[in-house]
């Protein structure tokens, strides 16, 4: 079974914003409201600064702590690619979920129920790249199998220095950033 | 230096995480509460006091009822889904605190409801023989011993979850603590006890109650001890939570009104109490159920506030 997981290249990101677009376009995000943001980490001290430009959403975790607590089974590990997912007819809005992630990835939706990054999974399922992939113009962002050693996604993991969001949260992300 | 600069803006989240408003705290305190009143409802009867023998056994289950009732109402405001609530009821998750509790909720109402029918004098009865019957068998005293080691064993579990539901999402450090249950548990059975010391009339249960409340703050205190320090001792993320309640945003109003108007005053004066160098007195218990409902607002809101600080 495939474990689904994403690359995003931090050299190649601009924070154009293109993928939260694209996002709130696919998915119909309500107004007010983002499956998936840019975030900038300004790190040193001057003159010697860095900035980190990072495009983050629902890490899909190995361990997600949302599906664990959720009392009725609304948030799951959906069988095509271990990609975590919410039902919204099992959800009651009890907003667990929402604090148990430690990266803040969920929201409720204005219908009430939890919502957040699926991976576009019913464009993976039809083969298609998810909607802020396919939108990247600087190509700073890959998607693939993470279990495939030959995928896309594996090889630049092994071959480029990486990073995760939170690790010492222990959810094991499976969101990669190249550095 | 490191700063964060972030394009998103969800309600609830963002800047701070304030999913729970009043309602949670609400549902906590009074579910320990009625944890703490079945647990000592539970002890009188097995201690030869049941339900229908006059003491606090008998209003204690309609108390409770009427607390649980107010305290799942509250709950169920909390809901963004409302309409979907009996979705809780079509399946059990053994890793979900919540599910569980749901489940524990619902053995926890026929525990009360039996436990109040037999505290209803035989002659309210007169007219309806087969609950007049149920009522009498309820009030036999291997059954009423019986009905209260299932309401004792009840009632902690109920008293245990509301702190295990918090302690269980490990992604708010303040709460990442396995003492928050016992915390819970024990505030409500301070809150039980000084409740029904409020409305005792027999000078024995009220002596027994007294002492019993001392006890309970007392290891309410070391719990709260226990919880802080091991929060500060762990890991950055952890001794940063601490902070909230030691120094930070919340230090002010745990210290006055959970610590020192909910423990520590209210400990003197049932102290003064019980060495009859003061009379009895309404104040001191009514502190205590204001401590605990104070308690349950603090951990709630500062374990939002408190976060994963690395980037």
């Amino acid at each position: 079974m495939a474990r689904l997981g994403m690359v995003i290249d931090t050299r190649r990101c601009v924070g154009c914003m293109d993928c939260v677009v694209a996002c709130k376009t696919e998915n119909g995000v309500p107004d007010g409201h983002c499956r998936d943001w840019i975030t900038q980490r300004l790190e040193g001290t001057m003159p010697h600064l860095r900035l980190t430009i990072t495009s983050e959403r629902c890490n899909h975790c190995d361990n997600p702590p949302c599906v664990t607590c959720c009392p009725t089974g609304a948030s799951h590990v959906h069988d095509y690619g271990q990609v975590v997912l919410v039902d919204h007819d099992k959800c009651i809005g009890c907003k667990a979920c929402l604090a148990s992630c430690p990266y803040g990835a969920r929201f409720i939706h204005p219908e009430g129920y939890a919502d957040k990054c699926t991976f576009c999974i019913h464009r993976v399922e039809k083969g298609e790249l998810p909607a802020c992939v396919a939108v990247c113009p600087t190509h700073a962002m890959h998607f693939g199998d993470l279990d495939d050693p030959q995928s896309e996604v594996s090889r630049l993991i092994a071959s480029r220095r990486h990073f995760v969001l939170k690790p010492d949260a222990g959810t094991k992300p499976r969101i990669y950033y190249l550095e | 230096m490191l700063e964060l600069v972030t394009t998103r803006h969800n309600p609830m989240v963002d800047p701070t995480l304030h999913v729970w408003g009043w309602e949670i705290p609400v549902y906590l305190f009074l579910g320990g509460w009625v944890a703490g009143s079945m647990i000592i409802a539970g002890y009188f009867a097995r201690r030869g006091r049941p339900p229908g023998a006059g003491g606090v056994a008998s209003v204690l289950p309609w108390l409770s009822l009427v607390l649980l009732s107010l305290g799942m109402g509250a709950l169920f405001l909390d809901l963004e889904h409302k309409l979907y609530v009996w979705r809780m009821y079509l399946t059990l998750q053994p890793a979900s605190p919540m599910s569980w509790g749901g489940w524990i909720l619902i053995l926890v109402y026929p525990v009360l409801l039996l436990g109040a029918l037999a505290s209803i004098p035989p002659d309210l009865l007169s007219g309806r023989p087969a609950i007049a019957g149920l009522a009498a068998r309820l009030r036999n005293p291997v059954t009423a011993g019986r009905l209260g080691s299932v309401s004792m064993v009840a009632g902690v579990a109920l008293g245990i979850y509301t702190g295990i539901l918090l302690s269980s999402l490990g992604a708010r450090p303040l709460w990442s603590s396995a003492a928050l249950g016992p915390l819970f548990l024990v505030s409500g059975l301070s809150t039980g006890a000084a409740s029904a010391h409020l409305v005792a009339r027999d000078p024995d249960e009220q002596a027994s109650l007294l002492r019993a409340d001392n006890l309970f703050l007392i290891v309410e205190l070391a719990l709260i001890g226990l919880i802080l320090i091991g929060l500060a001792t762990a890991s950055a993320v952890h001794a940063n939570a601490a902070q909230l309640l030691l120094g930070g945003p919340y230090t002010a109003v745990f210290w006055v009104l959970v610590v020192g108007l909910g423990i520590l005053l209210p400990l003197t004066l049932q102290t003064l109490m019980a060495s009859h160098r003061i009379p009895h007195t309404v104040i001191a218990p009514l502190l205590v159920i204001g401590g605990g409902l104070a308690l349950r607002f603090v951990i709630v809101s500062a374990g939002q506030y408190s976060h994963w600080i690395t980037p």
